[in-house]
């Protein structure tokens, strides 16, 4: 085998190799897509109950109350054009509050309310995935009903 | 006037800059020696002004000058000393300082011990790094001065973000920045090659250290983040796929990629090409990494800098530095000789291998943090998040993985595949008493820390085996370092795979005297008590946790409250206890207090949660960088160059 023909078939593998990651990637970044939604989206139907899902949104007014076990919580996420009951046990993190965005990562219920595992508040108060850019603007102008 | 001090030295080191930039292009050309006397000395001269200027602007946090804008905007005459000197390099202008003193010092030690390169090759290197300075400089100086002053100096600053008041945290920027731009080295040292023409062996010899010593501060800078992440955020992971964790993963992957393609161009002068890309690649993956994380792209405690300006100008730095180093090795890249050639079954083979899967990792990282930038500017708005990374990048490491076993036993050019298997049946049966008692004992354990942990059994044993039949004493040390390495991965494998298999977590609402058990540990709350920090106050919990055999140890989470400064609102943040022990890390947050019936906060909440074999992970990142370490200094022949110094001295004091 020449050296030519080696740089060839080396070529040829790589390109095979970065092909398969390629499509590997797409069908990853499909699902991606679908991870996260906000609550209007759910309301339309998007989110399929019992997959893990990642749900955005501003914590309503007035609606966190805690249960008696000291570590249940309960509030609504909304968007402005949809709202979402939202049910969380553990430690909130020192950003979560109302009136200012949440991301949950956890699944809805059959019931229409979304049980969290995860509450997380990235690296500072400013942190907001883009999805829910202008969100608090929205709600300032009234939150429907959950 | 230190201020002013700082500036000029800014100032006179970029002018440097330019003097070995034009010095090493007009010699280039001509060839003429008198020019090249010039650029050593200047590139020295240049780190060392650098050094003094960014040396400087630590003095300036030091003595809380706040007539100095950056100072006054980054730092507070209360803060303990540590930070103070942090706020130095916790900023933006000041980051910038940082990277361009990197860049400077690495150019100067290049000019001051490197000897194995022509003398030609070498210029154009000196020359490359000083163009790379240059920019960074007009930068600094047009857009990001660190040393303006105020015209009328407020009486105290407005301190630093809490949660980069760590010590760990303190550290981990420059060690980051040290990897990230010493990397610069190997670009600058692939342009120097492909102008002079001068890719082989030699080159690749002179430039291996360079990335093996850049890589390990990358290593350490990585793992170290990592553990701040893990007991700082107080959410116990170790990794977010964060984009800003993603863009340090990236040059480390070009790093590692480079680091074996650069020994396979060493050893057996193949793979030139793609190595002179690699080193291309990974400078410009720190570039895009900073321009990322600083320019506001990406809204995180990383980025400083939201002023459109700035992007642009980094946007073009980098267009203009990368691109021009692509347009070269587009015109030099036919005149690259071939390589000696190879069969898929040896040492070379499987380094392509893991060079694919490295660069397809990183590329598939990148796609990951650039898709959502891209996505947006197109008007739609996605987040990518772990699922996707865990589904693209998991399965092509453990593959990798496999590829490092059978690695380091073939030998280069051609080898026998049946000889490999003869090689490691220790290492196979190993990977099989791993993956039996996990399905057997383990319970139901996922997919991937099944698999993660099956091949860190495999890898733990088959990276000792080029010891195996050895005289250690006479085992070369780059030996001893990809051995290590390589163990290290193992290490930090089976501690991700234990710690996401067998994690145990507790959540409770306790008063004060009650007890909660998880695993086998017995954690009594004995009570909360509020305290003041130097710039803080806290509440801060006590629990003792007891082990089955009947030791006990004193844990104290805390929750602090950091007054807001100059009208900032106030900041909360968590600090996780940790109580290490040989299977793992207790780990306790304390959460809020919790209001019974009555309207007082009679119980608080707990969050607790034993990790096995964690420590593993960060441990096993320790290694790698020992590993290299010691690779690096048997690659830089510094115990050679000692020893011939010293037969000489000894022979010169008999004659």
């Amino acid at each position: 085998m020449k050296a030519k023909h080696q740089r060839l078939i080396l070529a040829a593998v790589a390109l095979c190799g970065v092909g398969g990651a390629g499509v590997l990637a797409a069908s990853a970044l499909r699902d991606e897509a679908a991870y996260f939604r906000t609550p209007a989206e759910v309301k339309e139907g998007k989110a399929v109950v019992g997959e893990p899902m990642r749900l955005g949104g501003m914590v309503a007014a007035g609606s966190i109350k805690r249960q008696a076990d000291g570590l249940t919580i309960d509030f609504v996420a909304t968007d402005g054009k949809a709202s979402i009951p939202v049910q969380f046990k553990g430690i909130v993190p020192d950003l979560f509050a109302e009136n200012s965005g949440m991301v949950a990562d956890g699944r809805m219920r059959a019931d229409g309310t979304f049980v969290a595992d995860k509450i997380l508040a990235k690296h500072d108060e400013k942190y907001m995935p883009p999805q829910m850019e202008g969100m608090d603007k929205a709600v300032a102008k009234g939150v429907p009903k959950a | 006037m230190i201020a002013e001090l700082g500036l000029a030295l800014l100032w006179i080191a970029a002018a440097l800059a330019c003097l070995s930039l034009v010095a090493g292009i007009l010699y280039v050309r001509t060839g003429k020696d008198d020019l090249a006397a010039l650029v050593r000395p200047a590139s020295v001269a240049q780190g060392v002004l650098t050094a003094a200027a960014f040396a400087l602007l630590i003095a300036l946090f030091i003595r809380s000058d706040m007539s100095v804008e950056l100072v006054a905007r980054n730092s507070h005459s209360l803060k303990p000393m540590l930070f103070k000197i942090a706020g130095a390099w916790g900023n933006h202008e000041g980051s910038m300082l940082l990277w361009l003193t990197i860049l400077g010092v690495s150019g100067a030690l290049v000019a001051i011990f490197e000897r194995r390169l022509r003398n030609d090759t070498l210029i154009a290197t000196l020359a490359a790094q000083a163009a790379l300075s240059l920019g960074f400089f007009a930068f600094l100086l047009f857009s990001s001065n660190p040393f303006k002053r105020l015209p009328v100096a407020p009486p105290d600053g407005q301190g630093l973000n809490p949660l980069l008041q760590d010590p760990g945290l303190a550290f981990h920027p420059p060690t980051l920045y040290v990897g990230y731009v010493g990397i610069s080295v190997a670009f600058s040292f692939a342009v120097g090659a492909l102008i002079t023409r001068e890719i082989g062996p030699a080159f690749a010899r002179a430039m291996r250290p360079w990335v093996l010593g850049s890589w390990i501060f990358l290593t350490l800078g990585i793992t170290a983040g990592s553990y701040w992440a893990y007991y700082e955020l107080g959410w116990g992971g170790w990794w977010f796929w964060d984009p800003v964790e993603n863009v340090s993963l990236i040059p480390w992957l070009a790093g590692a990629a480079l680091l074996h393609s650069v020994s396979v161009t060493a050893t057996r002068n193949a793979l030139r090409a793609w190595t002179v890309m690699l080193a291309v690649i990974a400078f410009s993956m720190s570039m895009v990494g900073t321009f990322i994380v600083r320019s506001g792209l990406l809204t995180s405690v990383h980025s400083f800098a939201v002023d459109p300006e700035r992007g642009t100008f980094l946007l073009v730095l980098m267009a203009l530095y990368i691109g021009g180093a692509l347009t070269l090795f587009a015109f030099r890249a036919g005149a690259v000789a071939e390589g000696k050639k190879f069969a898929l079954m040896s040492r070379e083979g499987s380094l392509v291998i893991n060079n694919l899967l490295l660069t397809t990792i990183l590329a598939l990282v990148l796609l990951g943090t650039l898709y959502p930038i891209v996505a947006e500017a197109m008007g739609e708005k996605i987040s990518v998040g772990p699922p996707y990374y865990n589904k693209v990048a998991g399965p092509l490491a453990l593959i990798l993985c496999l590829v490092m076993v059978a690695g380091p036993l073939l030998s280069w050019r051609k080898d026998d595949g049946k000889k490999l298997w003869l090689r490691l049946p220790a290492a196979v049966l190993a990977g099989a008493v791993v993956l039996f008692s996990l399905i057997l004992f383990g319970g139901k354990v996922g997919v991937l820390p099944l698999l993660g942990m099956t091949v860190a059994g495999i890898v733990g044993v088959a990276s000792l085996a080029p010891l195996w039949g050895r005289n250690l004493r006479r085992t070369p040390l780059p030996t001893w370092g990809m051995v290590i390495a390589h163990f290290g991965v193992a290490v930090a494998l089976a501690g991700m795979g234990a710690e996401s298999a067998f994690i145990k977590e507790r959540l409770v609402a306790a008063a004060p005297g009650e007890t909660v058990t998880v695993d086998d540990f017995t954690v009594k709350f004995v009570g909360v008590l509020p305290i003041a920090g130097p710039n803080y106050t806290a509440i801060r919990g006590t629990l003792v946790a007891t082990t089955p055999a009947g030791a006990s140890f004193t844990l104290h989470p805390e929750a602090r409250m950091f007054p807001g400064l100059m009208g900032t609102a106030p900041t909360e943040t968590n600090e996780a206890a940790l109580l290490t022990r040989p299977g793992g890390q207790l780990y306790v947050v304390l959460g809020q207090p919790v209001t019974g019936p009555d309207g007082t906060a009679d119980r608080y909440q707990l969050r607790l949660w034993w990790k096995p074999l964690v420590w593993w992970i960060w441990l096993g990142g320790a290694l790698i960088a020992v590993g290299a370490a010691l690779s690096m200094l048997g690659r830089a022949q510094l115990l050679e160059i000692w020893r011939a110094r010293r037969a000489r001295k000894a022979q010169e004091r008999f004659a």
